[in-house]
């Protein structure tokens, strides 16, 4: 099929766009964007309903959904939501509403699917573990120029292109 | 000063519950605008082939970070109202190198996987899949790590006090390292990536085809 060039912003205006909606998080609210929280505050939700006592016994499930805590009332939780409107608009307004995978010629589809998962997985995990991902810690962190972000949005570009080689036949 | 809002009681919490959906709204539209809504294109950052997630993360960086600096000079915000990320050196590090094995791996971060699957990317939504149960493994398995998970606990420390300078001229260090990367980049950029008529290659799942709006 004919590839399609797709028309995006230029990366500059971009990031000086984004850089704007950050600067008017912190001036409303006080704190930057994330989104892991968000995702992760979901997930305990489903958790809290599937077995609430669970929840309440683990540590840290329960600072989200301990008790009467509802989980969802929180900042992420409604902006996470935002961004799947909003993305979805540009989409629409771009004509790029497609169901499709995305993947470099070497690999399959089913292929791509499987290590979407596992990548996907390994984020979650590791999203929590640096208590953030690249919009809470290294956007928001990183424009408050807080060390542990920094050091975590550093070590992630480093490992990134260090297992990149590996898996060059998912991409190029 | 009167900034930030919310801490200086100009809006409740219900309110700001829908602040942050409108700011989300804005926040999913330009990263689907920036290109971040395809993980092939986020992905070719790692091969040096398109230096768009680079530039975009660093421009978005310096404008906030000079933005909240003059905000502050100027008296309109206090700075120190600010939430700042707590230090946890090493959990974040050894988060950052499991989300570098992740980002290549699955081609998206959390917040560019919502914006993909919300414009029909499969692999956005196997993403996402796996991103749920990675967090919910990572809440199994926390009581075990919960000692790891809170080590190299540094307290609300910046660059600037880690290096003792003042924010100004850090933020000053930080430009010109932006700038620095942004030169390489679009030199790196030149050297490896592909004709423009290559690098786009979506591949459709039979059956699945949803006409594209126009």
């Amino acid at each position: 099929m004919k590839p399609e060039k797709e028309k995006y912003w230029s990366p500059y205006a971009a990031g000086f766009m984004l850089g704007l909606v950050l600067l008017a998080t912190f001036f409303l609210m006080g704190r930057g964007l994330g989104a892991s929280g968000g995702v992760m505050r979901t997930v305990t939700y489903v958790v809290d309903k599937l077995d609430a006592g669970h929840v309440d016994h683990n540590p840290y499930f329960a600072k989200y959904a301990g008790g009467e805590k509802n989980p969802l009332k929180d900042f992420l939780v409604f902006e996470i939501l935002g961004v799947i409107v909003g993305g979805f608009l540009s989409g629409a307004l771009a004509g790029r509403l497609k169901f499709r995978t995305d993947k470099g010629p070497r690999i399959s589809v089913r292929g791509r699917w499987i290590l979407a998962f596992l990548g996907g997985g390994l984020m979650g995990f590791g999203a929590r573990l640096a208590k953030g991902c690249t919009s809470g810690q290294a956007l928001s962190g990183g424009a408050t120029l807080a060390l542990g972000s920094w050091a975590f949005m550093m070590v992630m570009f480093v490992a990134a292109y260090a297992i990149a080689y590996f898996v060059r036949k998912q991409w190029i | 000063m009167f900034a930030p809002l919310y801490k200086y009681g100009y809006f409740g919490f219900e309110t700001s519950l829908v602040i942050a959906f409108a700011l989300g709204i804005l926040f999913g539209f330009t990263l689907e605008r920036a290109g971040f809504s395809s993980s092939r294109k986020l992905a070719l950052q790692f091969y040096f082939r398109d230096m768009t997630v680079l530039k975009v993360m660093f421009t978005a960086i310096v404008v906030a970070m000079v933005g909240l600096l003059y905000l502050n000079l100027a008296d309109i915000l206090d700075l120190s109202r600010i939430y700042l990320n707590p230090t946890y050196l090493y959990s974040q590090i050894a988060g950052g190198v499991i989300m570098g094995f992740g980002f290549v791996l699955g081609g998206y971060c959390p917040g560019t996987s919502m914006v993909a699957s919300a414009i029909g990317k499969i692999d956005g939504f196997f993403y996402v899949a796996g991103m749920l149960l990675g967090m919910f493994i990572y809440g199994e398995v926390f009581p075990s790590i919960q000692n790891f998970t809170q080590s190299g606990y540094l307290g609300n420390v910046t660059l600037s006090d880690w290096l003792s300078l003042r924010p100004g001229v850090i933020a000053f260090l930080v430009i010109l390292m932006a700038l620095g990367m942004f030169w390489g980049a679009e030199v790196l950029e030149r050297k490896f990536s592909e004709p423009p008529e290559a690098s786009q290659q979506p591949s459709a799942s039979p059956g699945d085809a949803v006409p594209a709006s126009r």
